[in-house]
C-alpha cells in the first residue's frame, strides 16, 4: 500500500513531529509506484514495476539543518530517524542563507490523479507494447519503445503547521521506428495524466508513417530556413529557456535576463509580442500539484511547500516575472515566486497541417536531439534534427531530407516567430506548433 | 520490498550536475539520490558494513533457490553504494549530503530467458531465496515471449576472490571539516583573484560490491572514486557580459590522494594541467584569471583551423565518437529509442578495412587501467578484467560486448564491460575506458604546436553534441588559444568546432608521447531507459587534427 491517503499520511508525520526536540523540524513523506515495459528489435526487453514508501526529517538548530530518512514506520523507527536528523543538524556548518520554514499555507485545488492509470498492471503494459509492436511487424518496420508510469503521493509538515498533500499519476510513452534497411527513421511521444487517453498504436502509427516517409533523404545546403518545430522539437528549447529564468542568476549578471550596466530585463520586451508563456496548476490538461514538493511535474516546482499560483512569465512578449530562492526574494523584497512545476504558451487555433499548408518553402521538424547549451549569455543551443525531417514546398511535404545541426537561441527564435497552431502537451506541457523564420542549420548530418 | 527489474529513475547526470553548480537557490541544495539511498552522517560512510562469510551465505540461498527452481544460471549482485556530496558557493557550504544504499539484485536464465528481481536491506537467507523465486517467475513469464533463448558465452568460475582500488586514502575516512576547508580556501582564491562568483563541489563514491555466479564465482570488490569540480565565473557588468571557467581536473577512480599532488602531477605550459595529483587551489587562481581575461579575449573568426586538443578536452570527444558507436548493444538496434543506433555497423568490421581513423589512431578498450574510472578486477557478469584493441593502426578491429554478445561476434569469452548502477538495477553492457594510445615517436606539446600555421589549441571540455548514430558532432571546451605560424598568440573566443567522426579521426596527423598521456572522464554517462548511468575514464596525449570546422557562437540577442 504505497500510496497513503491525506489522513494516513498526515497520521505519520504528526507522529514524528511529537517526537522533534529541535528548533524547526519538518517531515516529507512520499511513494508510489512506478512500472515500465521497454521493447527493441521488435521485442519486448525488459519490464517491470516497483513500489517505494520513504519518509525524510529535516531537523533546524538555528541555521544548521540536517536531514534523515527511512522506509521503517514502526514507532521506534520514526524516533531514531528524528534523532539521527538531529544529530546531523547539530554537527552541519551554518548555513547563512537559510530561511524559517513556512507556516500554514493555502493551496489551490488541483487534480493531477486519475485512477485510471492508478489501476495500470502488468497486463496494461503488455497490451500498450503488443499495440505498438505489432502493425510494425506487420509491415516489416522495426520498432524500440518505451513506457512507463507512475503513480505516487507526497507529503509535507512541519513544526509550523504547514500541512500538504498530493496524489499524481503519469504515462511517458516513446516510439522509435525504423525501416528494415535502415534508411529510415521516425518518432512519436505522449504523456497523459489518465491513461485512458493514451493510444500507443496510434502513437505507433505515426512514426510508421515518419520511418516510412523518410527513407530516400535529400541532403540540403545548411542554411537559414524557415521551419515548422512540432513540439516534440521545440518543447527542450522552451524549457531550457524556463529553466533560466531566475531571478539571482539575472541579478548577478550571468543570465540572459542580466542587463547592460546592472539590474534585469524584467518588463523589456524581449520577444514577439504574440509569445505569452505563463503556468497554472489548474489547467486540465496539464494538472499539477498546488504546492512545490508535491511530486509529479516535469519542470521542478521547488521542494519548500510554496504553493503554485498561475503565473504569468512572458506577456506580450514582455518579461512578467521571474522565479526566486526564499532567501533572496526576501533579500531584493520582491514576492517569492517558486519555479513552476510546468509551463503553457499560449498559441492559435490552427492545427499541424494548416501550419504546413499556409508554408511557401520550409523544413518540417520532428524532434531535435542531444541538445546542449552552447552560450549561456544568449541561451544558445546546438543539437540535431532526428526521426522524420521533411521539406515543405507550396504547402506540400514534398521529400524527406537529411539531418541538420542547429545552432539557435529560443530566444532569437520567438522573435522570429511566423505563426503558431494550437498547443498540446509535451512532456507535461502545453506547447503549440511553432512557424520559425531563419532557424540557423549549420552542417548536416548522415544519421538516420 | 520485492521488485522486478526495478531501476533508479534519475540520476545526477551532466546535466543535473552543471546546473547544480549554476543554481542559486538558497539552503541545502539535496542533488537527485541514487536509489533507494538514506541520508545519514558521515561516520556511518566508513568501515565494514558485513562481511564476506555473510555475503556468501545470502548470495548462496539466492542462488541455490534459483538452481532450485529451474535456472540454468544465476548471479547474485549484493551492493551497498556510499556517496557524499559536498558543495559551496563563495563563502557559503550549500550543503553537505551523504547516502547510503543497499541490497540485493538476482538475475536467472529460465528457459533461455532472462529474468531479474531485486530486494533492498536483505537481512536473511529466506529474503534473498524469494527475491530469487521472483526473478525466475519473471524469466519464466518473459519466455513465453521470446524470439531467440539466450546464448551465455562461457566463464570459468573463480573461486572466492577480491579486488580492491589500490587507494592510499579513503575519501570518506577524511573528516567534511577538511573537505569543507579545501573547498572554502579554493573559493577565496577565486575571489582574491577576480571572481565574481564560484561554485565548487566534491563529489566521493565507495561502491562495495559482491557477485556471485552459479559458475562458482565469489568476487568482493570495493571501488572508490573521487570528483572535485569548480565553477568560476566572472562578470562584466558595463558590457553586460558574463564568462565561465570550469576546472580541468578529472573524476578519477581514486581516494582522496588525487587532491594531494607531487610536481610529477602537473603539466606546465599555457595553464597547468594535470594527472594523477589535482591542485585545486592552483587550478581556481588561475580560472578566476582566465575567466576573466575571457572577457575581453578575441572572438575566432570562423574557418578551418588546426586543432591541438589536450587530454582534458578530447576525452570527451573520445567518449561520443569512439565510446558510444562501439558498443555492441547500440549497434544492433537495443538502444533505438533512446541513445540512437551507430555508424560502425558489423559489415565495416567485417571488412576488415574501415579506416575509422588515420594510421596515428590506436584506440583501446581497458577495464586494468590504475586510477580510472572504469577499473574493477571482475565485472558485473563476473567475468575478470581486461584491455582489447578497438581500433588498431586506424582500422576497426572490435566492439564492446559482455556473454550474452560475444558470440555475434564470433567470440568464445566476455570483454568484461557489463554494469549496473545499483543493486536494484540490471546489469548490460556499459562503455569500458576507452582511450587513444599516446604516439610511438618522442614529440611535446610544444614541438606539435611549433609545427602548426594555423591553428586553435582547446583545454577542458565544454559544450558536447552528436548525433544518434555519431556522426556529426559539435564541441566546445573551457580554453581556446590561436596557435600562428607556430606560436601561441593569444586567447580566444566563442569557439565551437563541428566534424563528422570519420573525417575528423582521420584528419589525426599526430599524437603527443606517454609523457603527455593524462586521463579524463564523466561520472555520469547515461544510459538505457530507465536511464543508468555508468563512471568511465578516457586517456590520450594532446592530439592534433588538421582542416577542421571551427564556428563562432557569439549571438546577439
Amino acid at each position: 500500500m504505497a500510496i497513503l491517503t491525506k489522513e494516513e499520511a498526515k497520521k505519520i508525520i504528526d507522529k514524528v513531529l511529537s517526537y522533534a526536540k529541535a528548533d524547526e523540524t519538518a517531515v516529507s513523506l512520499s511513494g508510489g509506484r512506478t512500472g515500465n515495459i521497454r521493447y527493441a528489435r521488435n521485442s519486448v526487453s525488459t519490464s517491470g514495476e516497483s513500489n517505494n514508501l520513504a519518509l525524510a526529517v529535516t531537523s533546524v538548530f538555528g541555521k544548521r539543518s540536517g536531514t534523515a530518512t527511512i522506509n521503517e514506520f514502526d514507532d521506534a523507527s520514526l524516533e531514531k530517524t528524528v534523532r539521527r536528523a538531529e544529530e546531523i543538524a547539530k554537527l552541519a556548518p551554518e548555513n547563512p542563507e537559510y530561511m524559517p520554514m513556512l507556516g500554514p499555507q493555502t493551496y489551490l485545488n488541483t487534480n493531477p490523479y486519475s485512477e485510471n492509470t492508478a489501476k495500470i498492471d502488468p497486463e496494461y503494459r503488455a497490451k500498450a507494447a503488443f499495440d505498438s509492436l505489432d502493425p510494425c511487424r506487420k509491415k516489416n518496420l522495426t520498432a524500440a519503445g518505451y513506457l512507463e508510469d507512475t503513480t505516487g503521493f507526497s507529503a509535507l509538515g512541519n513544526s509550523k503547521g504547514l500541512v500538504a498533500y498530493n496524489r499524481a499519476t503519469s504515462v511517458d510513452f516513446t516510439i522509435t521506428v525504423r525501416t528494415a534497411d535502415g534508411l529510415g527513421s521516425g518518432y512519436a511521444i505522449r504523456d497523459v495524466t489518465d491513461v485512458s487517453k493514451l493510444n500507443t498504436k496510434e502513437a505507433t502509427e505515426i512514426a510508421m508513417q515518419k520511418a516510412l516517409a523518410s527513407v530516400t533523404a535529400k541532403a540540403l545546403e545548411p542554411g537559414k530556413y524557415t521551419v515548422i518545430l512540432e513540439p516534440a522539437a521545440s518543447v527542450d528549447l522552451l524549457q531550457n529557456m524556463m529553466g533560466s529564468m531566475d531571478g539571482r542568476n539575472a541579478d548577478e549578471g550571468r543570465s540572459f535576463l542580466s542587463k547592460k550596466g546592472g539590474g534585469t530585463r524584467l518588463g523589456e520586451k524581449l520577444f514577439d509580442e504574440r509569445v505569452t508563456i505563463y503556468s497554472d496548476p489548474t489547467n486540465p490538461d496539464i494538472p499539477t500539484s498546488a504546492f512545490g514538493g508535491g511530486g509529479g511535474g516535469r519542470f521542478g516546482g521547488g521542494a519548500d511547500g510554496r504553493p503554485q499560483e498561475k503565473i504569468t512569465w512572458v506577456d506580450k512578449g514582455v518579461v512578467k516575472n521571474m522565479y526566486y530562492s526564499r532567501f533572496w526574494a526576501a533579500k531584493k523584497g520582491v514576492p517569492a515566486t517558486p519555479p513552476p512545476a510546468a509551463f503553457i504558451m499560449a498559441g492559435g487555433n490552427q492545427s499541424l497541417l494548416d501550419l504546413i499548408k499556409s508554408t511557401e518553402k520550409g523544413i518540417l521538424v520532428t524532434r531535435l536531439w542531444y541538445i546542449r547549451a552552447v552560450d549561456p549569455q544568449t541561451l544558445l543551443y546546438t543539437g540535431l534534427t532526428r526521426d522524420g525531417t521533411f521539406y515543405i514546398e507550396n504547402g506540400q511535404i514534398k521529400f524527406p531530407v537529411k539531418n541538420f545541426r542547429f545552432n539557435e537561441s529560443p530566444v532569437i527564435m520567438l522573435n522570429n516567430l511566423e505563426a503558431m497552431g494550437k498547443p498540446v502537451r509535451i512532456g507535461g506541457n502545453l506547447i503549440p506548433p511553432l512557424k520559425i523564420r531563419d532557424f540557423t542549420f549549420s552542417s548536416l548530418s548522415d544519421a538516420v | 520490498m520485492t521488485t522486478h527489474h526495478q531501476k533508479p529513475k534519475t540520476h545526477l547526470n551532466r546535466r543535473d550536475f552543471n546546473q547544480l553548480l549554476g543554481m542559486s537557490a538558497a539552503g541545502l541544495l539535496l542533488p537527485t539520490m541514487p536509489a533507494f539511498s538514506h541520508a545519514v552522517s558521515a561516520d556511518e560512510l566508513v568501515g565494514n558494513y558485513i562481511d564476506v562469510s555473510t555475503k556468501k551465505r545470502l548470495a548462496d540461498a539466492g542462488l541455490n533457490a534459483a538452481k532450485a527452481m529451474g535456472a540454468t544460471y544465476s548471479d547474485v549482485r549484493i551492493g551497498r553504494y556510499l556517496n557524499q556530496f559536498v558543495l559551496t558557493r563563495e563563502n557559503k557550504v550549500q550543503g553537505i549530503v551523504n547516502t547510503i544504499s543497499y541490497g540485493v539484485g538476482i538475475r536467472v536464465i529460465v528457459n533461455g530467458c532472462w529474468g531479474f528481481a531485486a530486494v533492498a536491506d536483505p537481512k536473511d537467507e529466506a529474503t534473498v531465496a524469494k527475491c530469487a523465486a521472483t526473478a525466475v517467475s519473471i524469466a519464466k513469464a518473459n519466455a513465453r515471449l521470446l524470439t531467440e533463448p539466450v546464448v551465455l558465452a562461457p566463464q570459468k568460475g573463480y573461486g572466492e576472490v577480491s579486488w580492491k582500488a589500490p587507494i592510499k586514502q579513503n575519501a570518506f575516512e577524511v573528516p567534511i571539516k577538511e573537505k569543507v576547508d579545501l573547498l572554502l580556501t579554493a573559493n577565496a582564491a577565486a575571489m582574491t583573484n577576480g571572481a565574481n562568483f564560484v561554485n565548487s563541489v566534491l563529489f566521493m563514491v565507495n561502491e562495495q560490491k559482491y557477485f556471485a555466479s552459479t559458475d562458482g564465482t565469489y568476487a568482493d570488490q570495493d571501488i572508490h572514486r573521487i570528483g572535485p569540480s569548480f565553477t568560476v565565473t566572472a562578470v562584466d557588468a558595463q558590457s553586460g557580459k558574463f564568462a565561465t571557467r570550469n576546472s580541468l581536473s578529472a573524476p578519477m577512480g581514486m581516494g582522496y590522494d588525487y587532491l594531494q599532488t607531487n610536481p610529477s602531477d602537473k603539466v606546465g605550459g599555457v595553464t597547468t594541467r594535470y594527472g594523477k595529483g589535482y591542485d585545486m587551489l592552483e587550478d581556481i587562481t588561475l580560472a578566476a584569471k582566465q575567466a576573466k581575461e575571457k572577457l575581453t579575449a578575441k572572438s575566432v573568426e570562423a574557418g578551418k583551423y588546426d586543432l591541438v586538443l589536450d587530454p582534458s578536452h578530447l576525452w570527451l570527444t573520445i567518449h561520443e565518437s569512439v565510446g558510444h558507436p562501439l558498443e555492441l548493444d547500440r549497434v544492433l538496434g537495443y538502444e533505438a529509442n533512446y541513445a540512437g543506433t551507430s555508424f560502425a555497423t558489423l559489415d565495416k568490421l567485417q571488412s576488415k578495412s574501415f579506416q575509422y581513423g588515420s594510421k596515428e589512431v590506436n584506440l583501446v578498450a581497458d577495464k586494468t587501467q590504475v586510477g580510472s574510472l572504469g577499473a574493477v578486477g571482475y565485472d558485473d557478469e563476473g567475468v575478470g578484467t581486461k584491455k582489447w584493441d578497438l581500433v588498431r593502426d586506424g582500422i576497426l578491429v572490435n566492439y564492446q560486448a559482455i556473454r550474452d554478445q560475444v558470440h555475434i561476434l564470433g567470440e568464445k569469452e566476455s570483454h568484461g564491460c557489463c554494469y549496473a548502477d545499483n543493486w536494484s538495477s540490471v546489469q548490460f553492457q556499459r562503455m569500458p575506458n576507452v582511450s587513444l594510445q599516446a604516439g610511438k615517436t618522442p614529440l611535446s606539446v610544444q614541438d606539435m604546436i611549433k609545427d602548426v600555421k594555423k591553428g586553435v589549441y582547446i583545454i577542458g571540455d565544454g559544450s558536447f553534441s552528436i548525433d544518434q548514430q555519431r556522426y556529426n558532432f559539435q564541441f566546445g571546451g573551457q580554453l581556446f588559444y590561436e596557435i600562428k605560424d607556430g606560436q601561441i598568440v593569444g586567447m580566444l573566443k566563442d569557439v565551437a568546432y563541428q566534424a563528422n567522426t570519420r573525417e575528423f579521426w582521420n584528419s589525426c596527423t599526430a599524437v603527443c608521447d606517454q609523457s603527455d598521456y593524462r586521463l579524463g572522464g564523466a561520472f555520469n554517462d547515461g544510459k538505457g531507459q530507465p536511464s543508468q548511468s555508468s563512471a568511465v575514464s578516457h586517456g590520450s596525449a594532446t592530439a592534433r587534427f588538421n582542416g577542421v570546422n571551427v564556428i563562432n557562437t557569439a549571438r546577439k540577442i
